[in-house]
This record gives structure tokens, sequence and C-alpha cells, in this order.
């Protein structure tokens, strides 16, 4: 029993070191170096105009993304779970592709595709719309990362809960919009509204994609992570550490309402 | 939305000939960034493996006080931004280090930073198949004599191999892809920390968008191939649940 215990304690022990070397530990460095000369200069660092900006941008940009992949999740899960079509089985394996793919690559992809030699470059450039180095190309990079994450929460959800009360619904005379409003939405609704807190910490903390298209030009298409860097190349530390707590802060805000609202047993 | 630009990607690397592709796809920058991300991301996995399979069997089956909170830091990496994870990483184990380790711009800071963006894959995936695992199973091997490594070799792996398997596809394919993290602490010395990542958006900056593109096929076709072995691994899980 002794050694039981013993193996016990030493498990735990291996488990709290390695969330404390790798996690706690620099976090907690970061919030002491922020505030080690008070609250007052990282208030500083955060409101100058540069930075305010890199926040709203990076506001308005979670702001178009987040509803578009709502909308896109929900109608691609019907899609996987009630629908059969040709070329179902490619949808569900590049929904996927996001997740496993290097930021970097889907910007790339982007810049490739909207660039002046790109595919559609060409015409953007005739109408004279500004894409690249821009916040259309910004949004769209977002939208691309941040595009599974509410498909693959709603998915399992919907195979769970079947289509009896759907069919229920249509044999009662509903149509199909008074049968998503009323039966399939509701029933839905925790996992959607989980997706989106998933996809919203996504779009806040893109970097690698923005940082490929958006040109980084400093108070014109510099978002919050983006400033980040550009604050540490400057050699200003003190400014990369508010506004890497002020982000830092907006992730624990959204791990609170995970925590809150964690389907059970889900896995990510 | 995603097929058009991946198209696109594929064009521009293999616009020129295969053989400009391979040139590109084989100088050396390119292999040693594609062999230090590999190699790197390897390592994280296995470390991750094992270290993540523990955490989740404490966080399971052990009792203590603030196991909730502990639970819900798992999913800090996924929540913050990675340029802010590279960041913390750099104030406690860089130059300025107040505990005197200084890792930065080594490999070992490459691990670090893979270690912590994948760190919740191993655990997430263990976690609910060892909830649903019965502790009754793992008392009784004890109670017929079997040790406690026994037991989870016997027992408990077993049951968890393909979650373990499917996390540590994931993490891989997240380790392979990261940029935002390595940017600020691996200093990106090629033929040393430079990962193909960092190597890539090197080469976009440089406007050399055909190495670009060929070094990022070859990072596409590894998402490819860690998402299809995700898929036979689940397809085989579920068989063997049936059978």
């Amino acid at each position: 029993m002794a050694r039981r215990l013993l193996s016990r304690l030493g498990l735990r022990f291996v488990a709290f070191g390695y969330l404390t070397i790798i996690l706690v530990g620099p976090l907690a460095i970061v919030f002491w170096r922020t505030f080690e000369d008070g609250f007052a200069p990282a208030w500083d660092a955060l409101t100058t105009p540069e930075t305010i900006h890199a926040f709203k941008l990076t506001l308005i940009i979670t702001a178009i993304a987040v509803p578009v992949n709502t909308v896109f999740g929900i109608v691609a899960a019907l899609a996987i779970v009630r629908k059969r079509f040709p070329g179902k089985g490619v949808l569900n394996a590049f929904i996927d592709l996001p997740l496993a793919l290097s930021p970097v690559v889907v910007g790339l992809a982007l810049f490739l595709l909207y660039g002046r030699e790109g595919w559609l470059g060409g015409w953007l450039d005739q109408h004279d719309i500004q894409f690249l180095f821009a916040l259309p190309s910004m949004v769209v990079a977002t939208i691309f990362v941040s595009l599974p994450f509410v498909a693959r929460e709603v998915v399992p959800t919907l195979q769970e809960i079947g289509d009896e009360q759907e069919q229920a619904a249509r044999t009662l005379g509903a149509n199909g919009l008074q049968t998503f409003w009323r039966i399939t939405l509701p029933s839905i609704r925790w996992a959607v509204i989980y997706g989106v807190i998933l996809t919203t910490a996504r779009c806040l903390g893109e970097y690698g994609a923005v940082a490929v298209v958006s040109g980084r030009l400093q108070g014109q298409t510099e978002t919050a992570t983006l400033r980040v860097q550009e604050r540490y190349d400057a050699f200003d530390l003190a400014g990369a550490y508010a506004i890497s707590i002020a982000l830092a802060l907006l992730a624990i805000l959204v791990l609170v309402a995970m925590t809150v609202i964690r389907p059970r047993g889900k896995t990510i | 939305m995603v097929g058009l630009p991946i198209a696109a990607l594929v064009f521009e690397a293999t616009s020129e000939g295969s053989r400009s592709f391979w040139d590109a796809v084989s100088s050396p920058e390119a292999v040693s960034a594609l062999k230090i991300t590999l190699g790197t991301s390897f390592a994280v996995t296995l470390l991750n493996g094992v270290l993540g399979t523990i955490t989740a069997w404490v966080l399971v089956r052990d009792d203590f006080r603030g196991k909730s909170v502990v639970n819900a830091i798992i999913d800090l990496p996924f929540a913050l931004p990675t340029i802010v994870a590279g960041l913390t990483l750099l104030a406690l184990y860089g130059p300025t280090s107040p505990i005197g380790i200084n890792v930065a711009f080594t490999k070992a800071s490459i691990v670090l930073a893979m270690m912590f963006v994948t760190l919740p894959f191993v655990v997430r995936t263990v976690q609910p198949v060892l909830e649903e695992l019965d502790p009754e199973i793992e008392q009784a091997a004890h109670s017929l004599g079997a040790s406690n490594f026994k037991t989870f070799r016997r027992v408990i792996f077993p049951a968890l191999l393909p979650g373990i398997l499917s996390g540590l596809a994931l993490a891989f394919a997240k380790a392979v892809g990261e940029f935002g993290s390595l940017v600020i602490i691996t200093g990106n010395i090629p033929f040393d920390t430079e990962v193909s990542a960092v190597y890539i958006y090197g080469r976009i900056e440089s406007g050399d968008s055909t190495a670009a593109a060929a070094a990022a096929v070859v990072l596409l076709a590894i998402s490819f191939g860690t998402l299809l072995s995700i898929g036979v691994i689940r397809t085989f899980a579920t068989r063997h649940d049936r059978g």
C-alpha cells in the first residue's frame, strides 16, 4: 500500500513539474516582469496609438471572422452529418486541414493566390482592390486558420442527437427553416457556443498567416500579435510584455468560458 | 476557401518544372531546416506522449485540492497566442533568466516552445478514454498480484493506445508547422535553429516565392499524411471496439 501511495505521489510530482516548467513558470515570470515597476508603465505601453490601433485591428478581424466561421461551421456540420453528396469524404478531410497545416504555409498559399501574379491577383489589381497587405487578406487568412472549430464541435453533437426529432417536425408540417430554428439549433447550441469560443481564441492569437499576408505596416496592418514581435525587435521589452499580458488575460478569459461550458468528456 | 489557395501553392511550386522544384526542396538550407523540424518535432512528440499520459492519469485517477484549476490550465497553450508563448518562455529560459538557465537560440529552445504549444493534445485525447476505463479493472490486476508497472503495461496502456497515438499525431502535425512561438526564442540561425516554417517565412520575405512554395508543399504533404494516419487510427480503434 505504501508503495502505491509513493508512486501516486511520484506521478503527481512529475505532472506538476511538467506543467510548471512548461506553462506556469514562464507566464508567472512575465506577469512579474510586467508589473515589477507598478501598474503605470504597463498601462503607458498599452495605450500608445500604434498599440491601440493594433488591438482595434485584431478585434475588427475577429468580429468578421467569427460570425463567418460560425455560419460556415454549422452548415458544413449539417452537410457532413445529415446529407449524402459526392465529395463528402473530401470535404470531411479538408475541414481538418487548417488544424494540421502550418500557418506560414496558409499565409503563403493566400499570398500566391492573391498576389499580383496570382490567379485572382490580376483581377483584383484591374479593379483597384487592395487585397494583400490590407484588411481583406488578413480577414481571409484568419478565417482559414480558424475554419474547423465550430464544425468539429457541432458534428459529434448532431450525430448524437440523431434526426428523429427533425423528422417528427417535418411530418407535423414544419418547413426546413422552421425545423432548423426550432429543433436543430436549440439542441446544438452549446456545441456552437463552445466552437465559437475556440474560434475566437484562435482569431485573437493568429500570428503566422497574418504575418505573411499583412506586410506588417506599422499603424496600418499590424495586429496585436504582430505588435508584440515589433516591440520585441525594437528592444522595447516592457511594451512587448504589456501587450502579451493583455493577450494572456484575454486567453484566460477564454479559458474560464471554456471550463464553464465544456461539454462532458470533450477533446480538442 | 481552402482548396484554391492550396492549388495555387502547389502550382507555384511546380510551375518551373519538377527539376527546379526538386532543386528548391533539396537546397542545403531547406534540407537542414526540414531535418531540424522533424527531429525536434519527433522528440517533442515522444516527451509529450510520456508526460501527457502521466498528466492525464493524474487528472483522472488522482485526487487533490485545486484539481479543477490544474485541469483548466491544460488548455492555456491552446488559448494563448503563440507569439506570447515564445516571449514568456524567453523570459524564463532566455538571457535575462532569473533562474540562470539560458537556452535561447539553441535546439533546446525549439523543443521547449514546441512542447508548450502541443501540451494539450495528448492530455486531452487520453483523458476521456481513461475516464471511461473502469478503475476496478486496475484494482483487479493489483489484487491478482500485478505490479504498478505491469498493470500499466498490460491493462491501461493497451486501452489508451489509440487515444495516445491520435494525440501524438495531432501534436506532431502542430509541432512541424509551428511558427509563432519559435521566431523569438530560437534566433532562427540557418543550419542550427531554423525550422521549416521559419525558413519558408524567410524565403517569402526575400521574394523567393518559388523556393518558399516548394518547402511549403513538403510541409503540406506531412500535414496530409498525419491527418490520414489519424483517420486510420480512428477507424482501427472503432473496429476494435465492435470486434
